[in-house]
Parts: C-alpha cells; structure tokens; sequence
C-alpha cells in the first residue's frame, strides 16, 4: 500500500518533457544521410472539387490537382494523395487545421500531427536507398523535385516527397517509423557499398 | 513485376501498390430484403471465374487509395485495359478478337 501511495505522489510532479518517436535521430553513410526531421503540423484533407478554390485560399497555399504533385508556399507543403485528398504538412508552426475551420465549403479535415514522423533522406545515393524499398521510378524523369506519392517502402506505406535533386522526405506514421528508420539505415549502408 | 495503369495516377504504376478487390460490375440489388435466396447466392457467391477475360475491381490501396476496374486475361495474366469506377464495361477491348 505505500509504495502504491509513493507512486501516485510521483506522477503527481510536473510532467516529463514530451519526447517524439525517434526524435534527433541521425545516420550518415557515404552518400546518404538519414535525419528524422523536427514535428510538424500536418492534416489529412478531403475535399470536392467545388471546395479546393476556397480552401486553397484559407491554406494560403494552392492545392495540386494533378497526380504525384505537391505545392509549397511560406513553409507549408499540399501533397496530392489521391483526387479528392491532400496532405498538408506545416512546417512554419502554424495550425492549417484552423485555417479550414473558417471555411464554410464542404471539406473534411483531420489534425494527424502526431500520427506521422518525418524523414529526410538526402545525398547523392537518397533514390537508390530509398528504391532498396520502393517500387517505384525515382528517376528525375519520372519523380521530378516537388513530386509526391503515397507508395510502399519494404511492409509499410509510406509518403514520398522529392524536396530536392538528392533529398527526399519520407512520412510514415508514428508506429512504423523505428521500421522505417531501420530498413532505411540498412538501405544507406547497401547503397554507399 | 508487373505494371499497372491506375486511371485515377494517370500512370503506370507497380503491382506491390494494389489489392484485388475481385470481379467488377456485379450489381447490388436496391432492394436487397426482396431478394430470393437463389438471387442472393448468385449475387453473393457465385462469380464467372472466366478463362480469359475478366472484369475486375482492383484497388490502388497504397497510391491513390481510389478503386477502379480493369480488364486482365486470366491465361496470361496480362492487363488488357483499366478504367475508372462507374464508368460503363466497355463495349470493345482492344487487341482482343470478338
């Protein structure tokens, strides 16, 4: 009984600092870096298409029609998921969960901050590293900067996002991300060799 | 690996992204309560099973997340064409003879 007692007094005091999945992670191999990025703001948007001129505009940023795009403006990422959905990833610490409520146009927007961890994976053998696991043609030809896809990487499902000629960003949730950042380690070895 | 076209991506995309979702244009009665039990086997289990062509609902689960039907020949496995959902069977396949 005391020691229960002793314990409750113990989760009474100030509460430990909130500590995100793998965060300040890093891993840097000959020709890939790998760094888990810091968090972010992100919500999953679905809307039709008589709504996306409205909530581009609360957004403040224009939302991609065409498949495997994103647009970027002021620290906020749109990312084209599928026809009716988009990711929207903050960077710049504002809410674009607030910035929908204020519009009135039929759209659903859900707050999945803390569902995703981001990756980055940079350097001159990113695509190869990443290929190691996905499936799909990262080539410049096929996967230009600002092209956006949800894919697979190895078992799990993962948002792709080529940031840069030698730098992608990897979304996957929370639950996976030690997977992730695992098969990714792997993967950077295998490519520099 | 094969490739398949979504119609929602616009492009070719590979096979490890989709599901099945079994065969295409099989129609759910509006009124469902009505229906015999014999309608109800047929509409609920019994599926053509061709050799050949078939119609099929294919769901590009971890890209789009949209399904859409497409046709594939069970012999080769190979996909004839891919369309969106609700669109119409089409009348005429390409490169195939009938």
């Amino acid at each position: 009984m005391a020691k229960a007692a002793t314990r409750k007094t113990a989760a009474a005091t100030p509460s430990v600092e909130r500590r995100a999945a793998l965060a300040g992670q890093e891993l840097s191999a000959t020709g890939v870096k790998l760094a888990v990025l810091p968090t972010a703001e992100r919500i999953s948007l679905r809307a039709p298409e008589a709504s996306v001129a409205a909530l581009s505009k609360a957004l403040g940023v224009t939302l991609p029609r065409k498949p495997k795009t994103s647009a970027s403006k002021a620290g906020r990422t749109a990312l084209w998921l599928g026809p009716d959905e988009w990711l929207v990833i903050d960077e710049a610490g504002k809410d674009p969960l607030a910035d929908c409520a204020e519009v009135t146009a039929l759209h659903s927007a859900v707050g999945i901050s803390h569902r995703n961890v981001a990756i980055s994976v940079t350097g001159p053998a990113a695509a190869s590293a990443i290929n190691s696991g996905c499936p799909q043609d990262l080539s410049l030809d096929a996967f230009p900067v600002g092209a956006a896809s949800r894919t697979i990487l190895g078992k799990v499902e993962i948002v792709l996002l080529r940031t840069a000629e030698d730098a992608f960003r990897v979304e996957c949730w929370r639950s996976f991300s030690d997977y992730v950042f695992t098969f990714l380690s792997y993967a950077a070895g295998d490519a520099a060799a | 690996m094969l490739l398949i076209r979504c119609p929602y991506c616009e492009e070719e995309r590979p096979e490890l992204e989709f599901r099945n979702a079994g065969e295409a244009h099989i129609a759910r009665s509006a009124n469902i309560t009505g229906e015999s039990d014999d309608d109800f086997e047929k509409f609920f289990f019994i599926r053509s099973n061709p050799k050949g062509i078939i119609y099929e609902r294919w769901r590009h689960m971890h890209g789009c997340a949209r399904f859409f039907n497409a046709v594939r020949d069970t012999v080769t496995d190979k996909f004839i064409m891919t369309y969106k959902a609700g669109e119409p069977k089409p009348a005429k396949v390409p490169g195939v003879a009938k």
